[in-house]
């Protein structure tokens, strides 16, 4: 099991490596210098050369990237052009907004989604299997941003529940810690909502179809000639065996999660990464971008590191013994 | 044939599958009965119903696709009266199965020590440590080497014979009196499928179970039967002893059957096939000789219009009269028409 974990978390070590060197390449290929916008226009070219060349920007590309990565492990990832600050500091004040609307949604998601597909699979056919694969084809059809679009104007706008932009409302944001807490939570409620919405869709469907298969399988035939009740043939057979699946889709949902933040934070005009993605994009904000891409990307190994562990755990076919 | 021994009779029991709306019988009228300290063994084709018969009386088909008429008596009880409960306390306790695919019929994500504990759960009311000492008498019963290795160890690391024991310790762990076993060697090779038969057989003098034992394959029969029914199209067409099936074979299906096996004495012989094919369910007619199709040269006056079950010896039984007048066209007093 360790040895498993071990293993596979080995492997993420060259996938970085690769990782950030294209990431940098990809920034080096980036029209523009660093200097160009940062001093005066009217600055003799010269000095600028004589810029480039003090600063290593002349050297070989490996010795830049090495510089590059030193400076990544102090933290320093450069200037943000838009914001004059330090992208390490710009990055960590939205990280937290991000990471804790992403978290609300993947527990709201599958706190839906697992119910739905187990009780769609176990009573497929009949009234409410039909009433969640309706609901499935519905939301799936629909572009995310609609939706989210339509949510706003529902139950922000008819309805005036929630708030719509922001992540804490400004009398909260000056008060004790309780009002803050609640404020925030009451922030990222309807984004977190419509995002599970969404995002139950294909967990449902894969549970659904992999509760129906589970049912029909030899070992659940096993199972109920032992003389086992239907609801423990549920319970200890058919609801593990059609997790298996979902499992596997769980690290990966977190890049999804993290796709849909570029949605969720732009719609609601929520200050996480993903606004801070879309703004810097529209800036050609180059060094956020770069960091961003890099933050995303590891971000995505670690989901699919996520995926195999939890995999190897409910597996035991994949363990390395 | 009502003996005293006799606990599992099986009374005109049809077995129907809902095809496009409609119900077809998949097994009809079947009549048997399994004794005691025997095993019977059903033989016939691919798609004559064997398994079908199985699992009806494991009571494992959907109701809301499947009808059931007859009864099936078991030790007084009527299985086909039971609903999905009361069935439970009879499937695992006192009707074990052996399946035919030991290598899906496990589940892949529990130890080998859960599945096999998990039939005493629900019928035994043993300590935890009683029941992983049963585990491991019952692994060591059928044959397997290290019994605390194999326990601990999940389905993908067992070998097709290993898991097929496995699947035997399932269904003897409550040592029921029944023991249907589908197809039980189908997959695995002849070394292996030896050995289980002899695991199978000893169990069965030790328990005094009834085995029925489900196959199409001539040379498990003949090693290990006592009694056999032979099935075509859905129904038993012969029933009868080892020895009379065997020896004296009657119905013309069992004399093809048998006379399509290969022989070491006529090795450079062309293979004897019976031709055609076994009718699918909703083409299968409702009266007349089911079998009759396939021996075109026998005269139709020959068959019954609605063939029943004629006693030819002491427990010896054939279904429809042409068997009377059935022989090879290579045969000499062959009927040619």
């Amino acid at each position: 099991m360790w040895k498993t974990i071990l293993r596979r978390f080995l492997i993420m070590i060259p996938e970085v490596i690769i990782l950030s060197i294209l990431v940098f390449l990809l920034a080096k290929a980036m029209p523009g210098d660093p200097f160009t916008g940062s001093i005066n226009p009217k600055a003799d070219p010269q000095q600028i050369h004589h810029l480039m060349k003090i600063n290593g920007l002349y050297d070989p590309w490996y010795q830049q990237y090495w510089q590059w990565v030193v400076h990544l492990f102090h933290g320093n990832l450069g200037n943000s052009y838009q914001y004059q600050e330090p992208v390490t500091r710009l990055i960590a004040g939205r990280a937290g907004n991000t990471l804790w609307l992403a978290l609300f949604t993947m527990i709201l998601t599958y706190a839906f989604a697992l119910p739905m597909g187990v009780f769609a699979g176990r009573h497929e056919g009949k009234l409410p299997d039909t009433i969640i694969r309706v609901y499935t084809y519905v939301t799936y059809c629909i572009p995310f941003f609609v939706i989210l679009v339509i949510g706003i104007w529902i139950f922000g706008y008819v309805f005036g529940w929630f708030p719509t932009t922001g992540s804490i409302s400004a009398e909260a944001s000056g008060s004790g810690w309780l009002q803050t807490i609640g404020s925030r939570f009451y922030h990222i409620l309807l984004p977190g909502i419509l995002g599970a919405l969404f995002g139950t869709v294909n967990i449902v469907q894969y549970l659904r179809s992999e509760v129906i298969d589970a049912k029909g399988s030899d070992y659940v035939r096993t199972a109920r000639s032992k003389g086992v009740p239907s609801k423990d043939i549920y319970r200890h057979h058919i609801f593990r065996n059609s997790l298996l699946p979902i499992a596997a889709f769980a690290g990966y949902s977190i890049t999804g999660l993290l796709n849909g933040s570029i949605f969720t934070e732009t719609v609601f005009s929520y200050p996480g990464m993903g606004l801070l993605f879309v703004n810097s994009i529209s800036y050609r904000d180059y060094t956020v971008i770069t960091a961003l891409v890099l933050i995303y990307g590891i971000l995505n190994l670690i989901g699919t590191l996520l995926s195999d562990i939890i995999l190897s755990i409910v597996d035991p076919r994949i363990r390395i013994e | 044939m009502e003996t005293a021994s006799n606990f599992l009779n099986i009374k005109d029991v049809s077995t129907a599958f809902k095809i496009n709306g409609q119900f077809y019988d998949a097994i009809s009228h079947i009549n048997l009965q399994v004794h005691h300290d025997e095993i019977l063994a059903i033989v016939g084709e691919s798609g004559c119903g064997k398994s079908t018969l199985a699992t009806t009386i494991m009571g494992l088909h959907d109701p809301a696709e499947t009808k059931i008429s007859g009864e099936i008596d078991f030790e007084g009880t009527n299985l086909l009266n039971l609903d999905d409960d009361g069935y439970n306390d009879f499937r695992g306790a006192k009707i074990g199965m052996i399946f035919q695919d030991p290598l899906s019929a496990l589940n892949p994500l529990k130890r080998i020590e859960d599945q096999i504990s998990e039939v005493m759960d629900y019928h035994t009311s043993l300590s935890k440590e009683e029941k992983h000492e049963r585990v491991l008498q019952l692994l060591d019963e059928v044959g397997i080497v290290n019994p605390k290795r194999t326990a601990h160890q999940f389905p993908h690391e067992l070998s097709g014979g290993m898991r097929q024991r496995v699947i035997i310790a399932i269904a003897i762990a409550c040592k029921p009196d029944l023991i249907i076993a589908d197809e039980p060697t189908t997959a695995l090779d002849v070394t292996i499928q030896a050995q289980i038969l002899d695991v199978l057989r000893d169990i069965q003098k030790e328990n005094h179970a009834g085995i029925i034992l489900i196959t199409h394959d001539l040379g498990v029969v003949a090693e290990t039967a006592d009694r056999v029914a032979v099935m075509y199209a859905g129904q038993i067409v012969e029933e009868g002893t080892a020895e009379q099936v065997f020896n004296t074979p009657e119905h013309p299906y069992t004399r093809s059957l048998l006379r399509s096996m290969p022989q070491r004495d006529n090795e450079n012989d062309d293979l004897y096939v019976i031709k055609g094919n076994v009718p699918s369910l909703q083409k299968m007619p409702s009266t007349g000789d089911r079998f009759a199709p396939r021996i075109p040269w026998v005269p139709a006056s020959a068959h019954e219009e609605n063939p029943s079950m004629h006693e030819v010896a002491p427990g010896h039984e054939v279904r429809c009269t042409c068997y009377k007048e059935f022989s090879f066209p290579d045969e000499k007093g062959s009927v040619t028409v």
